[in-house]
């Protein structure tokens, strides 16, 4: 089987077809879509794909992780610092609606995934076999495409339109359930074609000129404008035509979480992230701009806050692939539906060239009032207590943004997104739609897959980190070089923070104990360091730093630390809270 | 916004499972189908959604979007009362005899259109079709006279400027004709397979 030629474009010459089994078919499936590493988790109805693995084990790297659950946020991890598919397989029943959460996560956060689960024998569907479970209908509101093959035959090209619609369009997981029968079986295969076209699937739009030329016309008009970008501008690669566009109309931008990174922290335009824990100055004068040019973002409540007051006076351009955000939460004034790698360009070619100094200069004096009022004490503390925000400092000055940040959920999550410094695209892993608590440290091990020569920072908080700790085995079994920084004031953080600001201090369950953090890395052979004081604390980040390997470090911050500024829920953007 | 009825038709490839995909797209917004309906269309091999329910233009708009966004889905329309024609179908089984004894009940059927599908000893059953409405007034009518079963079906209607699928459809296919769908060979031997 190990010379077996793919042809990609040109189904093979009957004369050539050979008998495969169902499994050898996925495998095939997978190669010749250049995937070379895959995460996953064995069991008796995958069984045939695992055996046919045994034999590809030199061209398909498989990751044995410890959970599903930490499976597919690994091809999440992988998706996002790769920009390629991310291939995860799981078996049956539990291993299946274990993947539920991580499909979840994949589809509101547009990560291009194939799963690929093992099922029952055809002939045992619905009798309540063992470990089976109805998983096309579990998943049907959690994948953007899924598919039963009962029948070898079917595997290609349920493989090839898997892979088609992962990754075009607005991407979103798949997830592709094939019966033990059709893994077994052996069918004439004749070879593997490349799905590029689906009739009921059309992911590119057509760009519609007269669009354009209305939004560049707004935008020549506009004295105050302003640019939110998300994640849009890195799933379309169109990191270099998002800069053109922004430089030549000299308009300023901030990000959301998903965004971030999409534009270096440091470029003259960047104004900051946006939403309930982003900064001061995008909060507040999204309702001061005349036109919003939203590009590759989706509105969120997250960052709209109250709807009915959000940019009530600015007309909006709203960039996106997917018609159905168009109009969604926010009333757009004009919609550029299409893939912003072209619209942007012919965006940037119509738009004068301008300089909005005095403008700028408003985001500017708003970033003063929010570093003195908040980022230079947390950045800077005087107290003996550590902060989270003099741990991301810390961690900017020896990684210089060129780290790729990976957090979990929570208060360490919000202060590593609005402190982290990026240089490159595709350095932001984070669990932005769904909040998965958990996702950290599986996404951190693909993560570190999908740009091994990078070095990889998982920020996690004491209560996430126990929710996949687990994982910790599949960093020792197969040495991804994952540095763990857990941020732990002994609290659930940002619960937390809700129960002291809108519950009257009323900390319900959300003192969690954790274990010796140190020792358990110990027991995985992972080395670690706990620091408790701050003349410790920049030896320990940079021995983490530079620590050939995986790397746990434990820093225990303030217990009762808040993020600020905050929207409070229900409340305008520019109701933002300094504290 | 006023919420009204809607009649959304969607044209879908006839896979497996479609019904549920679109289904829980109002589930989960907690929308309530008042009718569904799936037939083949006037294109080969395309099939036809009709749904109505009671909303506001901007849910069903949105909705539609959402539906849209399914792979199997080609298009999705929607449109309020005045822009379709539409009819529901109606059966009835009544006892023989009150038929033929009761002048009122054969009245009221002609006064309804409704024809005689079946005619035995015991009971007969009866058609009609037209709009809810008028379904519903002879349902009222004959559960005076010992109405033994009733039932109605799903609306189906016609767009009235609609010009049909096959022009939409060639769009679609103007790159290729979409690969043919696999015949599920395992499950079309559902007899042999499902008493193994």
């Amino acid at each position: 089987m190990n010379t077996l030629e793919i042809t990609k474009d040109a189904p093979q010459k009957e004369a050539e077809t050979i008998q495969l089994s169902g499994s050898q078919a996925v495998l095939e499936a997978l190669l010749a879509e250049g995937v070379d590493i895959l995460f996953g988790y064995p069991g008796g109805a995958i069984m045939p794909i695992y055996d046919a693995l045994y034999d590809y084990n030199d061209r398909l790297k498989h990751v044995l992780v410890r959970h599903e659950q930490g499976g597919i946020h690994a091809a999440q991890g992988y998706a996002r610092t790769s920009g390629r598919v991310g291939v995860v397989f799981a078996t049956s029943g539990p291993g299946a609606t274990n993947l539920v959460t991580g499909l979840a996560d994949a589809m509101i956060d547009s990560n291009p995934i194939v799963c690929v689960t093992g099922q029952v024998f055809a002939h045992l569907l619905g009798t309540d076999a063992f470990q089976e479970t109805d998983v096309i209908n579990i998943t049907a509101p959690v994948t953007k495409w899924n598919y039963q093959v009962t029948d070898a035959c079917e595997i290609p090209s349920a493989l090839a339109k898997a892979f088609h619609i992962a990754r075009t369009g607005r991407p979103g997981p798949v997830l592709i359930d094939i019966t033990k029968n059709a893994q077994l079986q052996l069918f004439d295969y004749e070879g593997y074609k490349v799905c590029n076209h689906i009739r009921s699937y059309r992911p590119k739009p057509i760009v519609r000129r007269e669009y354009v030329e209305q939004a560049a016309a707004l935008i020549n008009e506009a004295q105050r404008p302003f640019v939110l970008f998300g994640q849009g501008v890195i799933l379309g690669r169109a990191e270099a035509e998002f800069k053109a566009f922004i430089e030549k109309a000299g308009i300023p931008a901030a990000a959301t979480v998903m965004g971030l990174s999409a534009l270096e922290t440091g470029h003259p335009l960047h104004v900051g992230m946006l939403g309930m824990h982003g900064n001061y100055a995008p909060n507040v004068l999204t309702n001061e701009c005349d036109v919003l040019i939203a590009i590759g973002m989706r509105f969120d409540d997250r960052v709209t806050g109250r709807l009915d007051k959000y940019a009530k006076q600015a007309k909006v351009i709203h960039l996106d692939i997917d018609p159905a955000e168009i109009d969604k939460n926010v009333k757009t004034t004009v919609p550029v539906w299409g893939d912003c790698k072209e619209t942007l360009p012919l965006l940037t070619g119509l738009v004068d060239a301008r300089n909005h100094a005095e403008w700028l200069g408003r985001f500017r004096e708003l970033e003063q009032a929010e570093i003195k009022e908040v980022i230079h004490d947390e950045l800077n503390p005087t107290s003996e207590i550590m902060t989270m925000g003099e741990v991301i400092r810390i961690l900017n000055e020896l990684t210089h943004g060129e780290a790729v940040i990976v957090t979990d959920v929570g208060q360490h999550q919000m202060v590593a997104c609005r402190y982290a410094k990026f240089n490159r695209s595709k350095s932001n892993v984070t669990s932005g739609g769904l909040g998965t608590m958990g996702f950290g440290l599986p996404a951190a091990i693909g993560a570190w897959y999908g740009t091994p020569d990078r070095t990889v920072v998982a920020i996690i908080g004491d209560g996430g980190i126990q929710m996949t700790i687990q994982e910790l085995g599949t960093i020792m079994q197969f040495g991804a070089k994952v540095k763990i920084l857990i941020l732990n004031n002994e609290f659930l953080g940002m619960v937390r923070q809700w129960q002291q600001l809108f519950h009257d201090r009323r900390y319900s369950f959300v003192n969690i104990a954790s274990p010796d953090f140190v020792t358990v890395a110990k027991g995985y052979g992972i080395p670690g360091k706990s620091v408790r004081e701050r003349k410790d604390l920049e030896q320990a980040l940079s021995d983490m730093i530079a620590h050939d390997g995986s790397y746990l470090l434990e820093v225990m911050v303030g217990k009762e630390n808040n993020v600020f500024p905050m929207v409070p829920q229900g409340s305008s953007v520019a109701e933002i809270r300094l504290k | 916004m006023e919420k009204q009825e809607y009649t959304i038709t969607l044209y879908t490839e006839n896979s497996i499972g479609m019904i549920g995909r679109i289904s829980i797209i109002f589930s989960r917004r907690k929308i309530n189908i008042e009718s569904l309906n799936t037939s083949p269309s006037e294109a080969e091999g395309i099939h036809r959604f009709t749904i109505v329910i009671h909303e506001t233009e901007d849910v069903v708009r949105k909705l539609c979007r959402q539906i849209e966004k399914q792979v199997e889905v080609l298009k999705a329309y929607y449109n309020t009362n005045d822009e379709v024609i539409w009819q529901e179908q109606a059966l009835y089984k009544v006892p023989t005899d009150i038929v033929t004894e009761k002048a009122p009940v054969e009245r009221l059927l002609r006064q309804y259109g409704a024809s005689a599908v079946v005619i035995r000893n015991d009971y007969t059953v009866f058609e009609t079709a037209g709009h809810r409405e008028e379904i519903d007034a002879l349902t009222e009518a004959l559960a005076e006279y010992n109405l033994i079963e009733f039932v109605r079906s799903a609306r189906i209607a016609i767009i009235k400027d609609s010009e049909g699928f096959h022009k939409k459809l060639k769009e679609f296919e103007e790159q290729e004709p979409a690969e043919e769908v696999v015949e599920n060979r395992y499950l079309n031997k559902q007899d042999k397979v499902f008493t193994m």
